[in-house]
């Protein structure tokens, strides 16, 4: 793992240096550079339309770059996008969990197909629902779970084969607040357990519970650092400020 | 002039007979703009079908411009905008011509209301020809919005227009509201995020079905009981766990880049705040910040949700 530390001694997670994505003479992603740590919660903010899926779809080695280099978990985003989707967990507010299968099946599915054991299987699944105190639902359908019940289950099984990083896609949408903080309580408790989070979030609130964040716009990353120099580097007083400030620039009619 | 009324409005489902809408009663004056707050299965959607004559109420009733929503849905339906959740637009048809067949079904011109729609219109005009699958989410919303609005109602339904829509272009979208009730059309619109609440002229803030409280945004916040500090130290997750377990906390939660905490108001401000401010010193925490805040409609639903949770198991 020596290779995977930076000049501070941090352990790297995600390195991407001047990734692109180019649609034919659009460019969804233009040349963009940053590097997360293990363990950090990071932000990855933009408009609808700045680039944020297409450049989450290359880190989780969807999509193969125009140009530029990346590595996930010490795993290059050309060549071994196998291991890649081995040590990462993906859960998206769109789709996540089936609806249509009880809990216990869903996470019974999920982890078959990221090759835990029988043995495994049946411990995890066991403690995942006590944790969670779905004990009188596991047998229920997940589209009777109310949509936060949904959110929490979708995180948990997004970390049951232990991904070295985890990246959310709008995972709080359309919750109410003390839902919200709920499941950010399980974001904290996994980074505090070394896994990387790589979320994205409409809501400015939440930006602030990030390490760091980045903002893209039109394809690029307008601004990076920890949201109070951000605030200071802005002068304001709040995210939604400094998301405001950047992306009332953007060029791109919200593509 | 109160243009809708509820009156014990319910709706249940399923065999079980959960009731998604519990005998809900408000009313929205005209020209008002209305905001139902509340998050996923608090029953918005519920009563917006109810009102827009798309779904048939288990008990109590309602009105619309004084048309009971079971008996006259006609006339109900051809003086209201509906816009739902759903993008409910055909995906096939370009932007032009969803705005025609909508215009056309209500037995209107496109260019007879043009007034109404051309401050959004002219920012998806440039791709007219482009069909309405392939727009952009921003777009779809604008497009969805003039198709809502070319009959010219006297009110318009808004389900949930800004959820999943990035801060700027919900701006956008509430600066586009605001000249809309301008021109005396009565809005009730429903939205998750607090911070829009503040926006609108009256809310009502909505949990399992039933109403928590119906106010001004400004009311709703000075009727807020307790002491609200917020709190900042050097290390967060420590700084909630240690307020959590503060003797004198009512309510402790992660606010922005502060904890907010909840005090009696019996204990007088500037006491309390030194009091928790000491008792978290003495748990390790460093670079203590603590200083009394103003609540916002955030902290009031979450105060209210945490009484109907306590209520709820009583």
């Amino acid at each position: 793992m020596e290779n995977h530390k930076n000049g501070r001694g941090e352990e790297v997670s995600i390195r991407a240096d001047k990734l692109t994505k180019q649609y034919g003479d659009f460019i969804a992603a233009n040349a963009i550079s940053f590097e997360v740590y293990k363990g950090e919660i990071f932000g990855f903010l933009g408009a609808n339309g700045a680039g944020k899926t297409t450049a989450m779809r290359m880190l989780c080695g969807l999509s193969t770059p125009s140009s530029g280099s990346a590595t996930i978990a010490g795993f290059d985003v050309y060549k071994e996008t196998e291991e890649i989707k081995k040590n990462i967990g993906y859960m998206s507010q769109k789709f996540s969990l089936y609806e249509d299968l009880t809990i216990l099946e869903n996470i019974r599915f999920y982890g078959g197909i990221y090759g835990l054991s029988r043995g495994e299987l049946r411990e995890k699944s066991a403690a995942l629902i006590a944790r969670l105190g779905l004990q009188g639902e596991a047998n229920k359908l997940v589209a009777s779970l109310p949509l936060g019940w949904k959110q929490k289950l979708a995180f948990s099984v997004a970390v049951l084969h232990q991904p070295r990083i985890v990246f959310l896609d709008e995972p709080t949408g359309g919750v109410d607040p003390v839902t919200r903080r709920q499941f950010w309580d399980l974001i904290y408790q996994a980074a505090d357990q070394g896994v990387t989070i790589f979320v994205t979030t409409h809501y400015m609130d939440e930006a602030e519970y990030c390490n760091r964040i980045s903002i893209m716009v039109d394809g690029s990353i307008a601004a990076l650092d920890t949201p109070h120099r951000l605030k200071q580097q802005f002068g304001v007083a709040s995210m939604d400020e400094v998301f405001y400030q950047l992306a009332r620039e953007a060029k791109r009619a919200d593509g | 002039m109160q243009t809708i009324t509820l009156n014990g409005l319910t709706k249940v489902y399923g065999k079980e007979k959960i009731p998604a809408v519990n005998e809900v009663s408000f009313s929205v004056d005209q020209g008002e703009l209305f905001g139902l707050i509340g998050p996923d299965g608090a029953g918005k959607t519920s009563i917006f079908r109810m009102l827009t004559t798309v779904l048939l109420p288990d008990g109590g009733g309602a009105t619309v411009n004084g048309f009971d929503v079971v008996k006259d849905y006609r006339q109900i339906r051809s003086s209201v905008g509906y816009m739902p959740g759903k993008f409910s637009l055909y995906p096939d048809l370009s932007i032009e011509e969803n705005l025609s067949f909508f215009a056309t079904v209500f037995n209107t011109t496109i260019e007879e209301n043009y007034h109404l729609i051309r401050d959004i219109y002219v920012q998806i005009e440039p791709f007219k020809k482009r069909r309405a699958g392939k727009l952009s989410g921003g777009m779809k919303q604008k497009l969805a919005l003039c198709c809502a609005l070319i009959h010219k109602p006297t009110v318009l339904f808004l389900d949930e227009p800004t959820t999943g829509v990035d801060p700027v272009s919900r701006k956008e979208f509430w600066e586009m509201l605001k000249r809309l009730k301008a021109q005396n059309i009565t809005i009730v619109v429903s939205t998750p995020y607090m911070d829009e609440a503040a926006l609108c002229d009256r809310i009502a803030l909505m949990q399992d079905g039933k109403i928590l409280s119906i106010d001004t945004p400004a009311n709703i916040v000075s009727a807020y009981p307790d002491q609200l500090f917020a709190v900042k130290a050097d290390r967060m997750y420590a700084l909630l766990s240690a307020v959590a377990r503060y003797d004198n906390t009512i309510n402790s939660y992660a606010f922005g880049e502060y904890a907010h905490v909840s005090l009696p108001a019996a204990l007088g401000q500037e006491a309390a705040g030194a009091a928790l401010k000491n008792w978290l010193a003495q748990t390790g925490l460093e670079a203590l910040e603590v200083f009394p805040t103003e609540p916002t409609i955030e902290d009031c639903f979450i105060k209210l949700t945490m009484d109907h949770l306590a209520s709820a198991k009583n």
